[in-house]
C-alpha cells in the first residue's frame, strides 16, 4: 500500500520511496526512511493534504507526495 | 525562470572569503556580511530544523528582536548580533531553518551557504527535544562541515510535558561535542551557552579532548571518497574540507555542485582530473545492483540512521496524553465541519475586537487633540507667529497628523497583538493546512498562506518570507499576488471607511460586529483575488504544474503574552504609526505647497484633481481620492490623510473628529458607493514604494517589479469600474 491509503489514526512502517530528486531526499530528512512508523492524523478540510506523524513531527504531505511513499501492510 | 536574488552568490563574496587573517574580515552571505568589530571575535552560525526556537536563542544572547512566533519559515533573511562575554566577542548569525544540508527553498539555500562557505568559527545547533532524532540528522551533517559544533536541546518543557526524557550527557559522549540543555522560551540552561562556546573554541575543559562523531558512510562510498579525496585537496585552499566535498559530489546534488562552482570555481572545466574520476566511479556505482539510486539513498541514509542510533537510550518517552490534546484541538481547527468556520470565526473575532476596542480610545484621543489644538493656535499667535503660518500648521500638519494617530493608533494597538497571540499558539501553519487544496487548484504552494499572513503585517515582508517557498515559479506567484492581502498600512483606512460609511445606523456592539462582518468580507474577497490571479499567472506567464512540498504543524505553545504584547506594540504599531507621521509631515507639506501655487485659473493641486476627476469618477472615487493613491506610493499609511488634506486646502474645517471627518467627505460628495470603491481600490492597486523595490531585490528584474505593480491595479480598475457602472445602473 502506499502512504496516501493510510486512513485517519492508521500506523504503518515505510517500505520504500519512489520520489525522485529533492523531494526524495527531502521526504528521508523528514524520517520517511525505511523502517520508521509513520501515522496519519488530520485530513484538511478540503480532502487534501494530509498531516502525519513522523518521528515525532506533523508533516502535511499532499496526496501526490504520499502516493510515492510505499508502506509495508498496517502494524 | 528568472533567477532569483539569494540563489546567486555575488564574485565579491568569494573575494571577501579569501581575506587574510588578522585584516579587518568580512564575510557574506547572499549580500550579507558578517563584520567583526575586532580580529579575535568570533563568528558563530546558529543553525537548527524549522521552528525550534533559534531566534529566542539569538534575541536571548544578543539582546535584539529578532521576530519570533510559531511557525516554521519567520527567519528568512539572516539577521547577525554581537554579544560579549568575559572579553571575548561573538557574532551571533541566526540562519533559516532547515531540515538538511541538502537544500530545496531558496532560504535553506542561505542556511547552506554560510555553513558550507561562510567560514565560521563554530556552529550552535538547536534542537527540538520533542523529535530529537530528526534534528541530530542535521547535527550530523553540520559537524561534518564544522567540527566545532555545540548543540542545544531545547524545548526541554514541552518535552517534560510530555513526559519525554533525554540524557544529555550520553549523547554529548556519543556525539563528541558539547551538548546543552536548555528551556529557551523560559530563559534556563542559556548562561551555560557562551562558557561552553569559548571553551570549546579554545579548546579548554573536558570537552577538549572529545572527539566529534564522524558519520561513516556505506563501504562502496567510503571507498569511492578515499579515491577523490587527495585530488580534491589540491584544488582546494581548506583541505579539510575535502571529505565533506566529495561526499556532497557523491550525493549528485545538484544545487550543490552550482554553489561549489561558484564559491571554490570547482566545476568539470576547472578541475577535470577530479570530475572525470567521479564520471568514472558513477558509472562503476551504476553497474552494481540496484544502481545509482540504491547507493544515494544509502548516502541519505547514513545520516538517518546514525541519528536513530544516537537516540537509542537517550530519549524515553512515557505518556502519549499530552499530545492528545495538540490533536483534539487539531481536529476543531482542521476538521472539514469545523475548519473554515472555527477560521472565520476567529478572524470575526479579531476585527470585532479591533473595532469596538478602538471605538472609544479614538474619540478621547481626538477630543485631546482638539483640546490641544485650541491652546496651540492661541499660544502661536501670541507668539507673533503669522496667521497663514499658523493656518499650515495647525489646519495642514497638526490636523492630520493627529488624525493619523488617533484613527490609527487605537486599532492598530488591539489589532497587532491579538494577531501575535494567534501567531504565538501555532495556529497560522493550520489555516496553510486548511488552504493548501485550494492553492494546489490554483497550481502553488500551500506555503503561500503563510507569506499572505506575513503580508497582513507589510506586504514587503511577505514578499521576502516568499523565499519559504521552494519552487521558484511558486514563490514568483507568491511574490506578484502579495498585494492582495492589506498590510498595516491599509487596514487603518479599511477600518475608518467601514466605521463612518457603511455601518450605518447600527451601533454599539451590532455596529462594531456589522464592521467586522464587513472588514472579514474585505479579506476574503483578497484571499479569493489571490487565488484567481494566482491562477492566471500559472496560466500565462508562469505555467507549470504544482509542486511537491511538506508543511510541518509545529506543536501548540501558549503565548508568552506579556512579551507578546510589548513587543508587537513596539515592533509593529509604534513603527508603523512612526512611519505613517513621519511621511505625513513631508506629505503634508507637499499638498500645502500643490494647493498654494496657483497656475493660472487654479492651484496645482486643483489642477491635478481635476485633471484626474473624469478617470476618478469612472471607478466610483474622485479625483482627489485618486491622487491620495498617487502621492501615497511612498506608503499607505498616508493615503487618507493626503486625502483629508487635499479636502481640507480647499475647503475649510478646523475639528476632525470621527463624525467630522465623515461630513468632510460627504461635504464632497461622497456616499456609499464612494466608500466601497474607495475601500476595495485600496485592497486592489500597486503595491507601496517599499514593497515594489523589495520585490525588485527578490527577483532581480524590473519584468517582474511591473507586473506585481501591474496585477493588482488592473485588479482594482477593474472591480472598482465594474462596482461603479452597477451602482449607476441599479440607484
Amino acid at each position: 500500500m502506499t502512504m496516501d491509503q493510510l486512513k485517519p489514526g492508521q500506523q504503518a512502517r515505510v517500505r520504500r520511496l519512489r520520489a525522485d530528486g529533492s523531494m526524495r531526499r527531502r521526504l528521508q530528512d523528514l524520517g520517511l526512511t525505511p523502517g520508521n512508523e509513520v501515522c496519519c492524523r488530520l485530513i484538511s478540510p478540503l480532502g487534501d493534504p494530509t498531516a502525519y506523524e513522523i518521528c515525532g513531527a506533523l508533516i502535511a504531505i499532499r496526496r501526490d507526495d504520499a502516493k510515492t511513499v510505499e508502506l509495508d501492510c498496517q502494524l | 525562470m528568472p533567477k532569483l536574488s539569494s540563489l546567486t552568490v555575488s564574485s565579491e563574496r568569494t573575494a571577501n572569503l579569501k581575506v587574510k587573517p588578522g585584516q579587518s574580515q568580512a564575510l557574506s552571505d547572499g549580500g550579507l556580511f558578517v563584520r567583526r568589530r575586532q580580529p579575535s571575535d568570533y563568528v558563530i552560525a546558529l543553525a537548527g530544523n524549522p521552528n525550534v526556537g533559534k531566534s529566542t536563542v539569538f534575541n536571548h544572547l544578543t539582546g535584539l528582536h529578532q521576530h519570533t512566533g510559531n511557525w516554521p519559515g519567520k527567519t528568512v533573511a539572516n539577521a547577525q548580533g554581537y554579544c560579549q562575554a568575559d572579553g571575548q566577542g561573538y557574532i551571533f548569525v541566526d540562519l533559516p531553518g532547515s531540515y538538511s544540508l541538502a537544500a530545496r527553498s531558496a532560504e535553506e539555500a542561505l542556511a547552506r551557504d554560510f555553513i558550507c562557505f561562510g567560514h565560521p568559527d563554530a556552529a550552535v545547533v538547536v534542537c527540538d527535544a520533542g523529535c530529537l532524532q530528526r534534528n541530530l540528522n542535521l547535527v550530523l551533517q553540520i559537524m561534518e562541515v564544522i567540527p566545532h559544533t555545540l548543540v542545544c536541546v531545547n524545548l526541554l518543557d514541552e518535552a517534560a510535558k510530555k513526559k519525554l526524557k533525554v540524557d544529555l550527557a550520553l549523547l554529548q559522549q556519543r556525539l563528541g561535542v558539547p551538548v546543552l540543555g536548555m528551556a529557551a522560551r523560559q530563559g534556563q540552561g542559556l548562561e551555560q551557552l557562551l562558557p561552553q562556546l569559548n571553551r570549546l573554541l579554545k579548546q579548554q575543559g573536558p570537552t577538549a579532548a572529545m572527539v566529534p562523531l564522524r558519520v561513516a558512510y556505506p563501504a562502496a562510498a567510503e571507498a569511492a571518497i578515499a579515491k577523490l579525496q587527495p585530488i580534491a585537496a589540491r584544488y582546494l585552499t581548506e583541505p579539510g574540507m575535502a571529505r565533506f566535498i566529495c561526499a556532497r559530489l557523491l550525493d549528485g546534488d545538484s544545487s550543490f555542485s552550482q554553489a561549489l562552482e561558484e564559491q571554490f570555481n570547482l566545476s568539470p572545466a576547472s578541475a577535470p582530473e577530479l570530475f572525470d574520476l567521479l564520471a568514472s566511479l558513477k558509472a562503476d556505482i551504476s553497474r552494481e545492483p540496484g544502481g545509482w539510486e540504491a547507493f544515494q539513498d544509502s548516502m541519505a541514509a547514513a545520516f538517518v540512521r546514525q541519528a536513530a542510533r544516537l537516540c537509542q537510550g537517550v530519549t524515553q518517552q512515557s505518556d502519549h496524553r499530552a499530545l492528545a490534546r495538540d490533536r483534539r484541538l487539531d481536529w476543531w481547527f482542521t476538521s472539514k465541519w469545523t475548519g473554515f468556520p472555527i477560521m472565520l470565526l476567529l478572524l470575526l473575532l479579531l476585527f470585532w475586537l479591533t473595532i469596538s476596542g478602538a471605538n472609544v480610545p479614538s474619540q478621547l484621543l481626538s477630543q485631546g487633540f482638539g483640546w490641544l489644538e485650541l491652546r496651540l493656535a492661541a499660544g502661536l499667535s501670541r507668539l507673533g507667529v503669522s496667521a497663514w503660518l499658523i493656518d499650515l500648521l495647525i489646519h495642514g500638519v497638526y490636523n492630520v497628523m493627529t488624525w493619523v494617530i488617533s484613527v490609527m493608533l487605537p486599532p492598530m494597538a488591539i489589532f497587532f497583538p491579538l494577531f501575535t497571540l494567534l501567531e504565538d499558539y501555532g495556529y497560522l501553519p493550520r489555516i496553510a493546512f486548511n488552504l493548501d487544496r485550494s492553492f494546489q487548484k490554483a497550481r502553488a504552494c500551500g506555503k503561500q498562506a503563510l507569506t499572505m499572513c506575513m503580508g497582513f503585517g507589510c506586504n514587503a515582508a511577505g514578499v521576502t518570507g516568499c523565499r519559504i517557498i521552494d519552487s521558484p515559479r511558486e514563490r514568483l506567484i507568491a511574490i506578484l499576488t502579495n498585494n492582495f492581502v492589506p498590510c498595516n498600512g491599509r487596514f487603518p483606512t479599511l477600518i475608518a471607511l467601514i466605521t463612518l460609511f457603511l455601518i450605518g445606523s447600527a451601533s454599539g456592539w451590532q455596529g462594531s460586529l456589522l464592521g467586522a462582518l464587513l472588514l472579514v468580507a474585505v479579506i476574503v474577497l483578497g484571499v479569493m483575488l489571490t487565488l484567481l490571479a494566482s491562477r492566471l499567472l500559472s496560466g500565462t506567464v508562469l505555467k507549470g504544474v504544482p509542486s511537491s512540498f511538506t508543511l510541518e504543524l509545529p506543536p501548540y505553545r501558549r503565548p508568552q503574552f506579556g512579551r507578546v504584547i510589548g513587543r508587537s506594540m513596539i515592533d509593529r504599531t509604534l513603527k508603523v504609526l512612526g512611519r505613517a507621521v513621519v511621511v505625513a509631515a513631508p506629505a503634508g507639506l507637499l499638498i500645502w505647497i500643490l494647493a498654494n501655487i496657483r497656475l493660472g485659473t487654479g492651484t496645482l493641486l486643483q489642477h491635478m484633481t481635476a485633471f484626474l476627476d473624469p478617470m476618478g469618477r469612472a471607478l466610483g472615487m474622485d479625483g482627489t481620492i485618486l491622487s491620495g493613491f498617487i502621492l501615497g506610493f511612498p506608503a499607505n499609511e498616508i493615503v487618507m490623510p493626503i486625502i483629508v488634506m487635499t479636502y481640507l486646502a480647499q475647503g475649510h474645517l478646523t475639528e476632525l473628529s470621527g463624525s467630522a471627518l465623515a461630513q468632510l467627505f460627504v461635504q464632497n460628495g461622497w456616499t456609499w458607493v464612494t466608500a466601497v470603491c474607495t475601500i476595495l481600490f485600496s485592497l486592489l492597486h500597486w503595491p507601496c514604494a517599499t514593497a515594489c523595490l523589495t520585490v525588485h531585490k527578490e527577483t532581480q528584474s524590473w519584468k517582474w517589479t511591473l507586473l506585481s505593480f501591474a496585477l493588482p491595479t488592473a485588479f482594482g480598475l477593474l472591480v472598482c469600474f465594474t462596482v461603479a457602472r452597477l451602482a449607476a445602473w441599479l440607484l
